[in-house]
């Protein structure tokens, strides 16, 4: 006769509250690993859309997103040109605020020559950039519709194809568009500030970019083609794994650590609310314990009646939390990833946090005297 | 050192409960509280013994040294021939004794309140190991016999005082135990039906030759009672020298306000 389930029936209206209590916490442990695991992969769609080998960007620099960058275009050619090199292509990369109706979108912009390696992802939507001007490709996340027209910098932009899930690491919808323009849009001055310029004499400076990607050939080595770059070009270059790296160091190292130790917190949380939780409801059934001890109960029918609810609620609780979150996870601003490994993880952990808060309850519980039943 | 399975003595006529200079004191120097002193009793199969006395007499104690659940300070006690406590040394299996020996009657049932009035029932027998079919159909027998087999699938929070009573006695029974140890199982009850629960008592008392001990303060039930054992100060009375029964409820009463 499982004691644990039908004392759960008994107070069903009581116990499924208290899941629903533990389920809520539990689920906003769960959507903060989901929200560190979105910050990853948002931090690393950008940083792996060209599908590039190595990244090439102005000696001394760690770019183009850890550190500014900015290296003439023409050092495209010559990257395309070493041996082991299959393709380059250049590349832009800046955010802008533009306005959309009443909406203020805040979008990364990423600028690539038509053809080459830095060319958006597979589009969902629409048709790539075939003219030389003024066409962008959006991400979804932006909301804006095929066709739409939209105003950024000086110049007035068409959507004629739309991308899913790129997005950059502040989780800021990417937008792509022709080196051309991104370059006027990044590097080119107002109209005041152009005729100042003139007036000094300076005359134009050759067209920049933020930096080079490059694809390598079948059996080339990423290392010696990036050792090449850097000893003869003066250069700093770096391959995926290295960008990868850098990003996650750099930029997301310290959401990291801050989402984990908020997550390890909640977990320290839920571990006191779930033994404060136990310990209540074993209080509440010191009589009824000291009536089994009486009659001859073993201890660890009673350990088992009070073990089996601590993991029940944690179950019930998880799943609850679980399911809460898979329902609501298109509500939060960013991105929510939710993998299996994860919830698993989170799944082992809340039954060791319930092992460990049934502690309290089962030390009170097997210090009843079973005299109490007797009232004595 | 006293061994078990030593109550074949044969010839004679094993008590059900045999107290042999039982003391009890808690805590010690200026705080001693001496709550038995010197206690020897017999109970035999098939009666029905009171255990009275005033507050603070000892009762509580005593009754919870022969429920096993209090060790005495010195003595010896045997409970259905086998030995339980001799002189410091204390029988391990305590709580195995209690299954299977000892059923357990209280003033206010007791029930688990998330288990049926048979699922409480069958609860003792589980725990002894009965198989599921065989528990549940000894369960549902013991409740008719103690005319509640219509409530069995009733929780304790929908009976009846009399009919929890009942159930709980059904539950002390569940085993056949050879003591049956009631407190203040009347004591909720009103004179008719006290009467009917005294009577079921002597009734399992008779058939299955199982000593009821009853600690009461209850005077509608002294009639009912074969033997009266009476305590004071944690000294058990001689029977000339105990209060006669209208006395003593008159006493027993005092001392409850």
């Amino acid at each position: 006769m499982n004691l644990a389930w039908r004392d759960i029936r008994h107070n069903l209206g009581r116990f499924l509250l208290t899941c629903l209590g533990v389920g809520l916490l539990l689920g906003i442990v769960l959507s903060m690993i989901g929200i560190y695991r979105g910050l990853v992969d948002d931090a690393l769609v950008l940083v792996r859309a060209p599908q590039a080998q190595i990244w090439v960007v102005e000696a001394e620099r760690r770019g183009p997103f850890a550190e500014a960058s900015r290296l003439p275009q023409d050092t495209r050619d010559m990257i395309a040109r070493l041996e082991g090199v299959a393709a380059a292509g250049a590349v832009t990369y800046q955010s802008v605020e533009a306005t959309l109706g009443e909406r203020k979108l805040r979008l990364n912009v990423v600028g690539h020559e038509l053809g080459r390696p830095g060319e958006p992802a597979a589009l969902v939507a629409g048709r790539p950039i075939t003219r030389g001007h003024y066409e962008l490709v959006a991400d979804r996340r932006a909301r804006i519709a095929l066709g739409t027209t939209i105003r950024l910098g000086r110049n007035v932009f068409t959507v004629v194809g739309l991308t899913e899930g790129q997005v950059d690491s502040g989780g800021n919808p990417v937008v792509h568009m022709t080196l051309a323009d991104a370059q006027r849009l990044q590097f080119e001055l107002e109209g005041d500030a152009a005729r100042a310029q003139a007036a000094r004499g300076t005359g134009r400076t050759p067209p920049t970019v933020n930096a080079v990607v490059a694809r390598l050939a079948p059996g080339a080595s990423a290392e010696a083609v990036a050792a090449t770059i850097r000893r003869w070009k003066h250069l700093s270059a770096l391959t995926q794994a290295e960008q990868e790296a850098m990003l996650l160091e750099s930029v997301v190292e310290k959401a990291r650590r801050q989402i984990g130790l908020f997550t390890a917190t909640l977990l320290l949380v839920s571990t006191v609310i779930i033994a404060l939780i136990v310990y209540t409801l074993t209080l509440d059934k010191t009589r009824e314990i000291a009536t089994l001890k009486l009659i001859g109960a073993p201890d660890r029918t009673i350990v088992g009646l009070i073990l089996q609810q601590a993991l029940a609620i944690g179950a019930i609780g998880f799943f609850a939390g679980a399911a809460l979150l898979v329902n609501l996870v298109d509500i939060f601003p960013r991105r929510v990833v939710l993998l299996p490994q994860d919830a698993l993880a989170l799944g082992g952990a809340t039954l060791v946090v319930c092992f460990i808060a049934s502690a309290l309850g089962v030390r009170l519980a097997l210090r009843i005297d079973p005299a109490r039943a007797l009232g004595g | 050192m006293a061994g078990q399975g030593d109550a074949g003595r044969a010839g004679a006529r094993v008590p059900r409960v045999e107290l042999r200079g039982i003391s009890k004191h808690f805590g010690s120097g200026a705080a001693r509280v001496d709550a038995l002193k010197d206690v020897s009793l017999d109970i035999f199969g098939g009666s029905v013994v009171g255990l009275l006395g005033p507050s603070g007499s000892g009762k509580s104690t005593l009754l919870n040294a022969i429920a096993c659940i209090t060790e005495p300070s010195r003595g010896r006690m045997r409970l259905d021939g086998d030995t339980v406590y001799d002189n410091r040394w204390l029988r391990p299996d305590l709580r195995r004794l209690r299954l299977e020996k000892i059923g357990f009657i209280f003033q206010f049932h007791n029930l688990l309140p998330f288990l049926t009035a048979l699922e409480n029932v069958r609860l003792v027998l589980d725990l002894a190991g009965w198989p599921r079919e065989a528990a549940r159909q000894r369960a549902a027998e013991l409740l008719d016999y103690l005319q509640v087999g219509d409530r069995g699938q009733a929780l304790p929070a929908q009976l009846s005082g009399g009919q929890a009573q009942r159930v709980a006695i059904a539950r002390a029974l569940a085993n056949q135990p050879r003591i049956i140890l009631a407190d203040e199982p009347t004591a909720a009850l009103d004179s008719e039906r006290a009467g009917i629960v005294m009577d079921l008592l002597r009734g399992v008392a008779r058939k299955n030759d199982a000593a009821v001990v009853v600690v009461t303060h209850d005077e509608k039930i002294f009639d009912r009672l074969d033997e009266i054992f009476y305590l004071r100060d944690g000294w058990l009375v001689p029977p000339e020298a105990a209060p006669t029964p209208p006395r003593l409820a008159i006493a027993s009463s005092d001392m409850r306000l």
